[in-house]
C-alpha cells in the first residue's frame, strides 16, 4: 500500500487549496452582505448565475479573464433584483433569498441549455520558472492558479476594510444599528446596497471558479450545495474573514481528506466524514450561542430586520 | 411562512413556463419540415396517422454522457422509420412524482408508446401503465414489469472488461482509479469488470475506488480525480455522468477511459477509449415491433456486445496494436461465448474463493455483487 508520501501530500494540499478557494469568494461576499444587516440566502443562486455567465463569455470570447468580469457582474445583477425587493419593497429577507436560489438556478439552466457539453480550456496554475520547481515549497507555495492567490488577498483586504478603514466602520454601524446609522446621516438604502452587490459580484466570481478552472463545464447544478456550504462557513466563522478562510480551507481539508482515506482503503464512513464540517458549524453555533456578548461582538445585531426611514 | 410559500409557488409557476417554454421549441422543431411531410402524403393518397412515441430524459441531451447516448437511439429511430413515426421527448426531468406527470401526459395524448429511460421512473411507469393498459412501456434499466412494460440493460461490464485490458496495459504506475457514484450493484459490476480485465493482462495492477455518493457531482468528482492522482493512479475511469474525471486526468497529463459516450473532446491528449452504450438497435427494434403490432410486454432485455447494445469507442493514437488486437480478439471471443469476464477461479478482495474454477456467475449473482473481486483497494461500503 502506498502510504502518505511527499508528493500525495502536495497533491493533496494542492487540492485543498482548489476546493477552498470558491468557498472563500463565496463567504466573504455574504460575511460582508451580513455585516451590512442583509441576510441574502441566495448565495448558491448567484454562484450558478455566475458560472453560467462566466463560461458563456469564455466559450465566446475565449478570455477567461473576461469570464470572470463577466460572471461577477451576472452575480451582482441577480443580487440587485434581491437588494431592490427587501431593500425598497421591505420583503422578508429569508424567502428573498430562498426564492434567489430557486431563481438562479433555474435561469442559469435556461441559459446554459446549449453549453451543456461544451469543452473549453480551463485556467491552468501559473508556473514560474525556478520559483515552481523548487521541492516541497515549489508547487505549495507558487503552483496555484492565479485566483488562489487572489482569495487571500481578498480576505486581506477585507479584514483591514472592515476593522480599519472608515467605510468599513461605516457598513458595521449600518450593520448593528440601521436606526442609529440613519439617525447620524448616514445612507443606510444605499450602503447596503452595494454590500448586497458586493456579496453578489463575489458569489459569481465563486462560481465562475467552479465553472472555468475547478471544472471547466457547464453543467446543470454545477456548484452542487456549495452556496450552503459557504453560509454555514460566514457563521462557523463568527463574521472574521480571517476565520472563514481558516474555515474554508478545513471544509476544503475534510473533503480531500475523506477521499484520499476511502482510495487508500481505510475503513472509515465516507457519509460520517462528510458530515464532520457540518457537525464543526453546529458546534460553533452552539459555543457562541452560550456566551452572549460574544454574539453582540460579532454577529450584526440588525441581521434580517428591514429597515423603514422613518 | 405563507410568503415563503407563495414565493416558492411561483417560482416553480415561472420554471414550469421556461420548461414548457423549451417543449414548444422542440415540437417547432419537430414540425419545421413539412414540406417533406406533405410530399410523402401526394404519393399516399390515404392520409396516415403517424405512431407517436414519448422519450422521457433524467438530464439534458447534451449532457454527453447517460441521456446523450438514449438520444442518438431516438434520432436512430426517426433515422428509420421516417414520418411513419412521431416522436418527442422531454429532458431533466426528476425522478418521482415530475416523471410521473411527464408519463401521464404522454400516455393521454394519444402515445402508443413511451420510453422512460432512468432507473427512478420505476414505479412512476408501473403506476400510469396500470391506467393505460394500451400503450407501450419500456423502462430502462428496472427490474418490474407489468403487461405493458418491459425493461431493458446493457450489458456494460463486457465492455467495461474490455476498457479493463486497455488500462492495464497502459499504467506505469501499476495504479489506476476508479471514481464511483453509488456503492450498488451495477456500479460495483462495473469495478469488478473492470478489474478483470486489467487483471488479465497485469496482475501487478490494482484499483482504487473512490465514492461520490452522487451520480453528478462535478467539483467532487475532480476533487475525486485529483486524489487518486495524488496516490499515483495514471490511468482513471469513473461511472459517475460529468466529465470531470476525464478532464482531470488531461489537466494531469495522464490517461482515462470514459463511460457511456466517447468523451475524447473533453480529453484529447488523455482520452485512452471509452465503454459506450448503443441503445439505438434495441429501440429500432422495439418500435418496429410497435409499427406492426407484434409488441409484447413482461419481456426483459439485457444484452451487450452480441447485440451491439455496448460498443468500445475509438482508440487513443497512444494505444499499442497489439493491445487494440487483445480487445478485438477477447471482444470476438466475449461475442462468441467462448469468454466471460466473469468466468471463475474469481477470488474477493480479501482472498476468499468466490467462485470456483469452470464455473461462470449467472446473471442473477452479477446482478446483486456485493463484493470487489481481487485487485480492488479497500472495503465495499455497506
Amino acid at each position: 500500500m502506498i502510504g502518505f508520501e511527499v508528493e500525495t501530500l502536495i497533491a493533496i494540499l494542492l487540492g485543498v487549496a482548489r476546493g477552498a478557494t470558491p468557498l472563500v469568494f463565496a463567504a466573504i461576499g455574504e460575511l460582508i452582505t451580513e455585516k451590512s444587516g442583509v441576510l441574502n440566502l441566495g448565495v448558491e443562486g448567484m454562484m450558478l448565475v455566475g458560472a453560467v455567465s462566466g463560461f458563456i463569455t469564455v466559450v465566446v470570447t475565449g478570455s477567461p479573464i473576461l469570464g470572470f468580469f463577466a460572471a461577477m457582474l451576472a452575480g451582482a445583477l441577480l443580487s440587485s433584483l434581491f437588494a431592490v425587493l427587501v431593500l425598497f419593497l421591505h420583503t422578508n429577507q429569508v424567502a428573498s433569498g430562498l426564492s434567489l436560489t430557486i431563481f438562479g438556478i433555474g435561469l442559469s439552466a435556461f441559459f446554459g441549455l446549449g453549453y451543456i457539453g461544451t469543452p473549453i480550456k480551463g485556467l491552468q496554475a501559473i508556473h514560474i520558472s525556478g520559483l515552481s520547481d523548487i521541492a516541497i515549497i515549489g508547487p505549495l507555495v507558487f503552483g496555484h492558479d492565479i485566483m488562489v492567490y487572489l482569495a487571500f488577498v481578498l480576505v486581506a483586504a477585507t479584514a483591514w476594510f472592515l476593522g480599519k478603514s472608515r467605510w468599513g466602520m461605516i457598513l458595521r454601524a449600518v450593520g448593528e444599528s440601521h436606526h442609529a446609522a440613519h439617525a447620524i446621516g448616514y445612507p443606510v438604502v444605499a450602503i447596503r446596497f452595494a454590500a448586497i452587490l458586493f456579496g453578489g459580484a463575489m458569489c459569481g466570481l465563486a462560481g465562475a471558479y467552479i465553472s472555468l478552472i475547478y471544472t471547466p463545464m457547464w453543467a446543470e447544478n454545477m456548484t452542487a450545495g456549495r452556496g450552503w456550504i459557504a453560509l454555514a462557513l460566514v457563521v462557523f466563522a463568527t463574521w472574521k474573514p480571517g476565520r472563514a478562510l481558516i474555515g474554508a480551507y478545513l471544509f476544503g481539508g475534510v473533503t480531500i481528506l475523506q477521499l484520499n482515506v476511502q482510495s487508500l482503503g481505510v475503513d472509515v464512513s465516507a457519509h460520517l466524514m462528510n458530515m464532520l464540517p457540518y457537525i464543526a458549524t453546529i458546534l460553533v453555533l452552539v459555543l457562541i450561542s452560550r456566551d452572549e456578548t460574544k454574539i453582540r461582538l460579532n454577529a450584526p445585531a440588525c441581521l434580517g430586520k428591514p429597515f423603514r426611514a422613518d | 411562512m405563507r410568503n415563503l410559500k407563495a414565493v416558492l409557488a411561483s417560482a416553480a409557476i415561472s420554471l414550469t413556463l421556461v420548461a414548457c417554454g423549451d417543449n414548444d421549441t422542440t415540437e417547432q422543431k419537430k414540425e419545421a419540415a413539412p414540406a417533406k411531410k406533405e410530399a410523402v402524403e401526394q404519393k399516399a393518397p390515404e392520409k396516415v396517422e403517424p405512431v407517436k412515441i414519448g422519450f422521457v430524459y433524467v438530464s439534458p441531451i447534451g449532457d454527453a454522457g447517460y441521456t446523450y447516448q438514449h438520444d442518438l437511439g431516438r434520432k436512430a429511430i426517426e433515422e428509420k422509420f421516417g414520418d411513419k413515426i412521431k416522436v418527442s421527448f422531454v429532458e431533466s426531468v426528476a425522478e418521482g412524482p415530475d416523471a410521473e406527470r411527464v408519463i401521464m401526459n404522454y400516455a393521454k395524448s394519444d402515445y402508443k408508446a413511451v420510453f422512460a429511460t432512468s432507473f427512478g421512473y420505476m414505479n412512476p411507469t408501473l403506476k400510469v401503465a396500470k391506467s393505460f393498459p394500451k400503450v407501450a412501456f419500456e423502462h430502462a434499466t428496472g427490474y418490474k414489469r407489468a403487461a405493458n412494460v418491459n425493461t431493458y440493460l446493457a450489458r456494460f461490464y463486457e465492455s467495461r472488461y474490455l476498457t479493463g485490458l486497455v488500462a492495464g496495459s497502459m499504467t506505469k504506475s501499476n495504479v489506476i482509479g476508479y471514481v464511483a457514484a453509488f456503492p450498488i450493484p451495477e456500479v460495483v459490476r462495473g469495478i469488478n469488470a473492470f478489474t478483470r480485465g486489467i487483471r488479465a493482462v497485469n496482475d501487478k495492477a490494482q484499483v482504487r475506488v473512490i465514492w461520490t455518493n452522487s451520480w453528478f457531482d462535478p467539483g467532487k468528482e475532480r476533487e475525486a480525480a485529483d486524489t487518486l492522482i495524488g496516490q499515483k493512479a495514471d490511468v482513471l475511469t469513473m461511472h459517475a455522468d460529468s466529465p470531470a474525471t476525464i478532464q482531470a486526468a488531461e489537466d494531469a497529463g495522464i490517461y482515462a477511459i470514459g463511460y457511456n459516450s466517447d468523451f475524447s473532446k473533453f480529453g484529447p491528449n488523455s482520452h485512452l477509449t471509452s465503454s459506450v452504450t448503443n441503445w439505438a438497435p434495441y429501440y429500432v427494434k422495439r418500435v418496429g415491433e410497435i409499427l406492426d403490432g407484434s409488441w409484447k410486454g413482461n419481456q426483459d432485455t439485457w444484452e451487450g456486445l452480441s447485440a451491439d447494445m455496448v460498443q468500445v469507442a475509438p482508440f487513443h493514437n497512444d494505444v499499442p496494436q497489439e493491445v487494440r488486437d487483445h480487445v478485438e480478439q477477447a471482444k470476438a471471443d466475449i461475442i462468441a461465448g467462448k469468454l466471460h469476464p466473469f468466468a471463475g477461479p474469481i477470488n474477493d478482495n480479501e482472498g476468499k474463493e468466490r467462485v470456483a474454477g469452470g464455473q461462470t456467475m449467472s446473471d442473477g449473482d452479477m446482478l446483486g455483487f456485493n463484493w470487489y473481486v481481487e485487485g480492488v483497494v479497500g472495503k465495499l461500503p455497506q
